[in-house]
């Protein structure tokens, strides 16, 4: 197996690359991906190997990319739209959610929609209103959507392959605050499956479950409370839609205690889901109440208030210690 | 709004041909149908208000949720419809019953749809390529549009080869030229030039709101700032259809790009049977549109031509059966199973929905126990 250090824009790319040489029906579409590179140059260089007709410079429309999107699946297209940050993905809202996501029900399986929606998300890079925000729970909660997101490089390089390889629509998440940390990449390793969520630290007395850029936060809080003597144990969710409950339930069953951490809003969130889904199935294993670590419920604060409306390793390791005096 | 200067009309109330310097582009397009063609014009409008009266009464009588009447409109859509070819797509709004009868689609699959059996569940690889219903308003446009540029990167547009190239016809309204979807529709389409047509059915009417309400200016005029030639069109006027339909779909097929034509028409009856429009329009306009039915100008035209009673008497007989038909039709359909809720919401496969199946089969099946 080849490893190689790269950040996750990169391992991205790379991804992107593979699938656009692996299947000619692979296309981008998107705002300034093309020449540019992409805001994020996660598309860098794409354009100039592939053509204008594959890597795609659209008008500034997000349901017009979306849209036309879902007319090219219908032509056997596999398209990858890119959202440019994730507060401009509500313009396209109405054709993710009233079309795309409801076209292969409305056609009763006879056609697949094999749309891919990469989405730059989340805080942590001190931008204006609009580019720093943690949108995913709209899309979990819609039937016929797919919602992934990578931590690391390796996933980045992978998922995106697999995500553009599934029938279904899958909205890509990138946490965008992890773009350019460095990561081995497994180029040709064998990649767990989309959907799984798995244990990237064992511990013994709590369990963490986070997504995207949170699952760095949720480790750097596992390392502090190691050196205090409290064994965590922390799962990187990877899928939101639909959720790979399996590992965490196993955990919750060792540890007794769970902790969600989202940079989202908490109310209505996916860890409000996996709170209430570890309360079904996990009752008589759990020591204390799953407590969840989020946003709170404001708009995204302006960026010198984002070190404080982001849960930290502080915020969670509070959680942590409630967890534990149960 | 009604007709303009710039208005074409190929057809006058009258039933006569109008011949003229703005018509002498488009008449040959008539010229070259050989007569059976101009026979399924009638035919098609014929069959298609008997079977709207027949699911109207239907949706009355309480075996369909609503129907959407297609009243008035029969030109527009039946012109429009048989000018494109085979290999072209359509993509409709949800009032385009005709052309989906045109192009082979049984229309019992949108009486279930308006019963509340499906969401449409037609497969456009059997039904000559025309798409499903779309009920947000103008969301289609955009699939349209992809569906274009696809045909565009494909290279089926502008070989030369009449049997190759390909269009796509997409049909909307005049209240979903406020939607924005449409207009980045034409957005993009005049970005990528795709191989399209635009086909505005200008029947007054969003509703209860009048065209004036969504535009101060002729809605074909809109097309010129996105840099789609467009053209409007007499909509009840089938020959004007037809031949305007053809020559803006010749011109994408050919590589031209998009185009764009605004017709005319008037939606005689209500929005939906859940509608009144006696709430909010005159019947003198009415009575202005009535005057310019597009059936009655049609057979006119077809009987100066010499076409006779018997043709006549065979297309009422027609209609009256399909009527018949689907009265018959309807009344035996049953309720689909309610494992058909699970079906296709993913194309993959899918734990949750996996999961959702089998504890409602099991939850189902802990009745059939409590009762055996």
């Amino acid at each position: 197996m080849t490893e190689r250090m790269m950040p996750m824009a990169k391992a991205i790319n790379e991804g992107l690359r593979a699938a656009l040489r692996n299947d000619p029906k692979v296309l981008l579409m998107g705002e300034d991906i093309g020449t540019l590179g992409g805001v994020f140059r996660v598309t860098e260089g794409l354009k100039a190997e592939f053509g204008e007709n594959r890597v795609l410079d659209t008008p500034l429309a997000e349901s017009g990319i979306v849209g036309t999107a879902i007319g090219l699946a219908m032509r056997g297209y596999r398209p990858v739209c890119e959202i440019q940050f994730d507060g401009f993905i509500y313009p396209g809202f109405d054709q993710i959610t009233s079309q795309l996501a409801k076209l292969t029900y409305r056609h009763e399986g006879t056609q697949s929609f094999p749309v891919v929606i990469r989405v730059p998300y989340g805080g942590h890079i001190g931008a204006v209103e609009h580019h720093q925000e943690s949108p995913e729970a709209y899309f979990a909660h819609t039937a016929g959507l797919r919602v992934v997101s990578p931590a690391a490089p390796n996933d980045g390089y992978w998922m995106i392959q697999q995500a553009i390889a599934s029938n279904d629509p899958v909205l890509f998440f990138e946490p965008k605050s992890r773009y350019w940390q460095k990561g081995e990449v497994a180029d040709d390793g064998v990649p767990a499956p989309l959907h799984q969520s798995r244990v990237v630290r064992t511990g013994t007395q709590v369990t963490l479950v986070g997504h995207g850029a949170m699952v760095s936060q949720l480790l750097q809080a596992a390392e502090v409370a190691a050196g205090e003597g409290t064994s965590v144990e922390v799962i990187d969710l990877r899928s939101l839609s639909p959720i790979d409950y399996a590992p965490i339930l196993a955990s919750v069953q060792k540890t007794g205690r769970l902790v969600v951490a989202q940079e989202a809003p908490g109310n209505v969130s996916v860890g409000s889901e996996i709170a209430a889904t570890v309360a079904e199935r996990a009752f008589y294993s759990l020591e204390a109440p799953v407590l969840r670590v989020s946003g709170f419920d404001t708009p995204f604060p302006p960026a010198k208030l984002e070190g404080v409306y982001l849960p930290d390793v502080d915020r969670i390791l509070e959680a942590v210690d409630r967890a534990l005096a149960y | 709004m009604s007709y303009t200067e710039a208005t074409v009309q190929l057809l006058s109330p009258q039933g006569s041909l109008v011949e003229s310097a703005a018509t002498e582009e488009y008449l040959p397009f008539i010229a070259e149908l050989d007569e059976s063609r101009l026979l399924d014009f009638h035919r098609q409008m014929v069959v298609i208000r008997r079977f709207d009266i027949e699911a109207g009464n239907l949706q009355r009588q309480g075996q369909l949720a609503l129907w959407i009447p297609s009243l008035g409109q029969e030109a527009a859509q039946v012109g429009s419809g048989y000018a494109a070819r085979p290999q072209d797509h359509i993509f409709p709004a949800y009032r385009e019953h005709v052309v989906g009868r045109i192009r082979g689609l049984d229309v019992m699959k949108i009486i279930e749809l308006l019963r509340g059996l499906s969401h449409g569940g037609w497969n456009p690889a059997e039904t000559g390529n025309f798409h499903l219903f779309t009920l947000v308003i103008g969301s289609q446009a955009l699939h349209a549009t992809g569906y274009a540029m696809g045909q565009r990167f494909d290279g089926v547009v502008g070989t030369g080869d009449p049997e190759v190239d390909q269009a796509t016809l997409v049909y909307f309204g005049d209240g979903a030229t406020s939607q924005g979807d449409v207009n980045e529709a034409l957005v993009f389409a005049a970005s990528y030039q795709t191989p399209q047509l635009f086909f505005l059915q200008n029947n007054h009417w969003a509703i209860s709101v009048p065209v004036e309400r969504q535009s101060r200016t002729p809605l074909y005029l809109r097309a010129a700032g996105f840099g789609v030639p467009s053209t409007q069109i007499d909509g009840n006027d089938v020959l004007a259809s037809y031949a305007v339909s053809r020559k803006n779909l010749d011109a994408a097929r050919a590589g031209e790009g998009p185009r764009f034509i605004e017709a005319l028409t008037y939606r005689m009856g209500a929005h939906t049977t859940s509608d009144d429009p006696t709430k909010y329009r005159e019947d003198e306009d009415v009575a202005y549109w009535s005057e310019r039915d597009p059936i009655s100008r049609y057979e006119r035209y077809l009987r100066a031509k010499g076409v006779g009673e018997e043709f006549f008497r065979d297309v009422a007989t027609e209609a009256e059966d399909l009527a018949s038909d689907i009265r018959r039709r309807t009344l035996e359909l049953g309720d689909p199973p309610a494992s058909n809720m699970f079906r296709s919401v993913y194309t993959d496969a899918h734990p949750l929905i996996a999961e959702q199946a089998a504890w409602f089969a099991a939850y189902e099946a802990g009745f059939e126990e409590a009762t055996s």
